[in-house]
């Protein structure tokens, strides 16, 4: 009659699905929450969780039912000196006289809050970037593996046999499995020995027969001694190695921007994305990644994140002043033999006419030779004459992109080539 | 007890943590226990689930399986950040209507909360499932839990077909009108789910017949119009299941959509008599859980450590705030439910002249039968009508209070005296009447030749007025009838007092 069953191994999370038909539902509001958490974030701590709130009214399930207005009686327990007739003041608000209903956990004005999860943000924050959906496992993904030398155990695959290790054990086995016969055989040796020692007379009168029997056994021994494997299943040790967290090497990131006076918000934020992609990208690469953000208008600075996307400055544009920064900077801090470098540089395109020429020259000579990768994208639509030359490096230098970004959906296709390697290579 | 029996040299085992060996020692025990007093159940079926998956069961509104919905979402999500955060505890259990009974218990409970839950759930509210005239009338156990993967795969189904928002939207609009898609006194036929699938298809094709048939504009022979005068309103009478009405009559739904607002119908009616016997249900259930659990005391089975763990969580159920702590919130059903069964039984065992006169018919009688029989045949606000004595009106010092609108001051309009307890019993029986709870809204008249307005009446009680929500609701009522829905509020008299209409919604 009775039937027990265990289901706690049956899964958790039936409510995935549901989960997923809220997130739906309530997709505009949580693409604000996100955006506009975003813009309060640093691109390091851009992955995380988030809270979204969502006004209570918006979400609530309306059902006919009583509002206020004609007679009630109400029943209440725990009466401690009320007469019939008594009049009793009505309680203005706050809790009381028993008008609560029964709590569902949704009354009152505060917002209904909740929280996103780190997939579930990056999902929404990548959300019009049209990534392809593998990337965006990949990006979501933990950091990659490494199997590594972990000691030695018993079994395994012949591929990983440790003969020096197994033949070391057989040796100590033999010793000790023969310990006892060789003692016995070395004893019985010295007897035969002393028996031969002996003088003639005496050693016939000992007789052949003690002789004989001592032979016997001294060869019983050896024989059982030969019988102790040379190698025994027993003494086989494998190599073992164990899943390790890949210690990538070190990579720095360098972030360029324009911050002339034309470079508005939303300019800056498709910016913010398009570095943020990058980083994302790197995240996933290396364990250890610095970022250096340089800004330039005529002259160019290395500044901290707050000031790179929130302070606008104006005055002419000379980009090679942020391109030499970045050369200075790499031959003191980052030396390419043991870093990483990867570039990535968000302008409008207006640059002082010479310079154009002389970025060029830079870029070509000692920037690109020395970037893992470096993207350029431009945030406006009009080709001036720093795109025509930026132009002419994509032919020759493979690790160089450049796209015109005027919608998120854009950017990703400049950093497309990166991405694409990485998939073939994976 | 009063049936002592020998007292039994098997202590049961009083760890805290119990074992599946454990549980079903526990249970047959507990199981013995109840059929000595001949409780009628399904047969039990325990499991055993881990705290997400009880907050799993609490989204989907306590049931092991349901259709996909955004609401469901909407629920976990605010019940899981309510329990990390450790503003809420979980239920020990979950207990479902179906058969065989299934009882969710907690993995993080002791032994002794088991033992409780079993006797709590496995006992208590299983004949109660059982027994009670509604849940007998209303809901097949049987069938429930298949039901329900039907629908949820049918609801799958349909989002595939038709797409997420489709489906979203009409489910939307019938969760909008659940309440208002039962039955209170039609008697369903009973039908298997095999049955019910094999109509399912039939029902598609005839049902949108029926519709063309009504709204059809073709004229009719001139003989027939001359023989049958047109009906005044249609329906003739008005319709309490606003949902039935709008599956059988509205004109523009296509047939899936039909078959989902069936489906939220029927699913409602499922729960309806939970929702009307919730003292009498929790009532029982702690009753018995009380009852049976110390007979196995008297039996020798229970050890004090487990006795006084149970008896703890047991007086936490019952506690009553007191009316002026900022946690009452009305009266607790459970204490009320409890009292009421535990009071009947002494009115049997122990009546005194006042009993014999307020219950002549029960004070003296064996208690068993009289329990049984109150848990059969009422619900909550018949069995306060009926079995709410004076005594316990005084124990628990009931008094009522009228709150009118228009008045500046409460008045307290009964207590517990002599000249009260009839006024407190009325009042507190219908403080637990679905009718009068629920506003009174029916199906009045469609307006057949002309814009197709669906017409609903609300007809006040006690002057009370409707919400501010009810706009919106009106909006998915119209959604799911495909033309403009007004809503009339009619006072006692019959005069129109107030009205919302919601225009065609596209």
């Amino acid at each position: 009659m009775l039937h027990i069953v265990d289901r706690r191994l049956a899964g958790k999370n039936k409510s995935i699905g549901n989960r997923e038909r809220f997130l739906r539902r309530y997709s505009e509001q949580i693409r604000e929450a996100v955006r506009k958490a975003v813009a309060g974030r640093s691109i390091r701590s851009i992955d995380q969780s988030e809270d979204v709130s969502i006004p209570k009214r918006d979400i609530q399930e309306p059902v006919f039912a009583h509002g206020p207005g004609g007679a009630r009686d109400i029943v209440h327990p725990g009466n401690v000196d009320y007469q019939r007739g008594d009049r009793i003041a009505k309680p203005h608000g706050g809790p009381g006289q028993g008008r609560g209903k029964a709590g569902d956990g949704l009354e009152g004005e505060d917002d209904f809050v909740f929280t996103l999860s780190r997939e579930e943000f990056l999902q929404v924050f990548f959300d019009d970037m049209a990534l392809p959906r593998m990337l965006r496992m990949q990006l979501g993904e933990t950091p990659e593996y490494e199997s590594r030398r972990a000691g030695f155990s018993r079994d395994g695959t012949p591929n990983n046999l440790h003969i020096l290790r197994s033949m070391r054990g057989a040796l100590g086995r033999r010793l000790a499995m023969g310990a006892g016969t060789q003692s016995a055989l070395r004893e019985r040796l010295h007897q035969l020995q002393s028996l031969l020692a002996l003088p003639p007379p005496q050693a016939l009168e000992a007789g052949a027969f003690e002789r004989q029997q001592l032979q016997r056994e001294a060869e019983e021994l050896q024989r059982r001694l030969r019988c102790i494997p040379f190698l025994d299943p027993l003494d086989l040790r494998f190599r073992t190695r164990v899943q390790v967290q890949l210690p990538n090497s070190q990579a720095v990131m360098f972030c360029l921007m324009d911050v002339s006076g034309s470079m508005d918000e939303g300019r800056k934020s498709l910016a913010k994305q398009f570095f943020v992609l990058l980083y994302m990208f790197l995240h996933r690469h290396y364990e250890k990644i610095d970022i250096v953000f340089i800004r330039h208008h005529s002259q160019a600075q290395e500044v901290d994140e707050s000031t790179f996307f929130y302070t606008t400055e104006s005055g002419g544009t000379v980009v090679s002043s942020a391109l030499e920064l970045m050369r200075k900077i790499i031959s003191e801090r980052y030396p390419p033999s043991s870093w990483n470098i990867y570039g990535a540089q968000a302008s409008d395109g207006d640059n002082f006419h010479n310079d154009s020429k002389r970025c060029h020259a830079l870029m070509a000579s000692s920037l690109l030779p020395q970037c893992r990768y470096f993207a350029y994208i431009q945030v406006a639509e009009e080709e001036q004459n720093l795109w025509s030359e930026y132009a002419q490096l994509t032919a020759r230098h493979p690790n160089f992109a450049m796209r015109k970004v005027t919608l998120p959906a854009d950017i990703y296709p400049a950093l497309h080539e990166l991405f694409k390697k990485e998939a073939v290579a994976a | 007890m009063n049936t002592p029996l020998s007292r039994s040299s098997a202590v049961l085992p009083a760890q805290t943590d119990w074992t599946f060996d454990i549980l079903e020692r526990y249970h047959a025990a507990i199981q013995a226990a109840a059929q000595q007093y001949g409780l009628d159940t399904y047969p039990n079926q325990l499991e055993i689930i881990s705290a997400e998956q009880m907050m799993d069961a609490y989204a989907s509104v306590g049931m092991p399986v349901n259709y996909r919905h955004w609401s469901y979402g909407k629920e976990f999500i605010s019940v899981d950040k309510r329990y990390r955060r450790g503003h809420m505890g979980l239920a020990y259990e979950i207990v479902i209507n179906s058969n065989p009974c299934i009882s969710y218990l907690m993995e993080e409970n002791t032994t002794a909360m088991q033992a409780l839950v079993i006797a709590h759930a496995g006992y208590g509210h299983n004949s109660f499932f059982k027994g009670n005239y509604l849940f007998r009338m209303w809901t097949d156990a049987s069938s429930i839990i298949d039901y329900l993967v039907s629908a949820r795969r049918y609801v799958a189904e349909c989002e595939e077909r038709h797409g997420l928002e489709a489906v979203e939207s009409v489910l939307d609009s019938c969760h909008g009108l659940a309440h208002f898609g039962v039955d209170r006194y039609r008697r369903p036929a009973k039908k298997s789910l095999a049955t019910e699938m094999r109509e399912r298809e039939a029902r598609e094709a005839h049902a949108q017949q029926q519709v063309y048939a009504l709204w059809s504009t073709l004229p009719q022979r001139a003989d027939k119009t001359e023989d049958t005068p047109a009906p005044k309103r249609f329906p003739q009478e008005p319709q309490e299941n606003l949902l039935y009405f709008i599956e059988k009559n509205s004109p523009t739904l296509e047939p899936w959509q039909r078959e989902l607002v069936r489906m939220v119908r029927k699913i409602a009616q499922y729960f309806y008599p939970q929702r009307q016997t919730q003292v009498m249900n929790e009532g029982w259930a702690v009753f018995w859980h009380y009852t049976l659990l110390n007979t196995l005391y008297d039996q020798g089975y229970l050890a004090d450590g487990v006795m006084l763990e149970w008896l703890s969580l047991h007086s936490n159920v019952l506690n009553q705030p007191n009316l002026r702590s900022r946690a009452y919130n009305g009266i607790n059903p459970y204490a009320l439910g409890y009292a009421m069964y535990r009071d009947i039984r002494r009115i049997c065992e122990q009546p005194t002249d006042e009993d014999r006169h307020w219950f002549s018919d029960m004070a003296g009688k064996p208690w068993l039968p009289t329990l049984d029989h109150a848990m059969r045949n009422y619900k909550d606000e018949s069995f306060i009508g009926q079995y709410l004595s004076p005594r316990l009106m005084r124990e628990l010092r009931l008094f009522s209070i009228r709150d009118e609108a228009n008045a500046s001051d409460l008045e307290v309009t009964a207590i517990h005296d002599e000249a009260g307890y009839l006024a407190l019993r009325q009042a507190l029986s219908q403080q637990y009447d679905l009718g009068t709870r629920e506003p009174n809204i029916q199906v009045w008249d469609v307006n057949l030749r002309g814009d197709r307005t669906l017409v609903l009446r609300h007809q006040q009680y006690h002057g009370r007025q409707l919400g501010e929500s009810t706009l919106e609701v009106l909006k998915h009522a119209s959604r799911l009838w495909g033309f403009g829905v007004r809503l009339e509020s009619v006072d006692a008299s019959g005069d129109l007092q107030r009205q919302w209409s919601v225009a065609p919604h596209n």
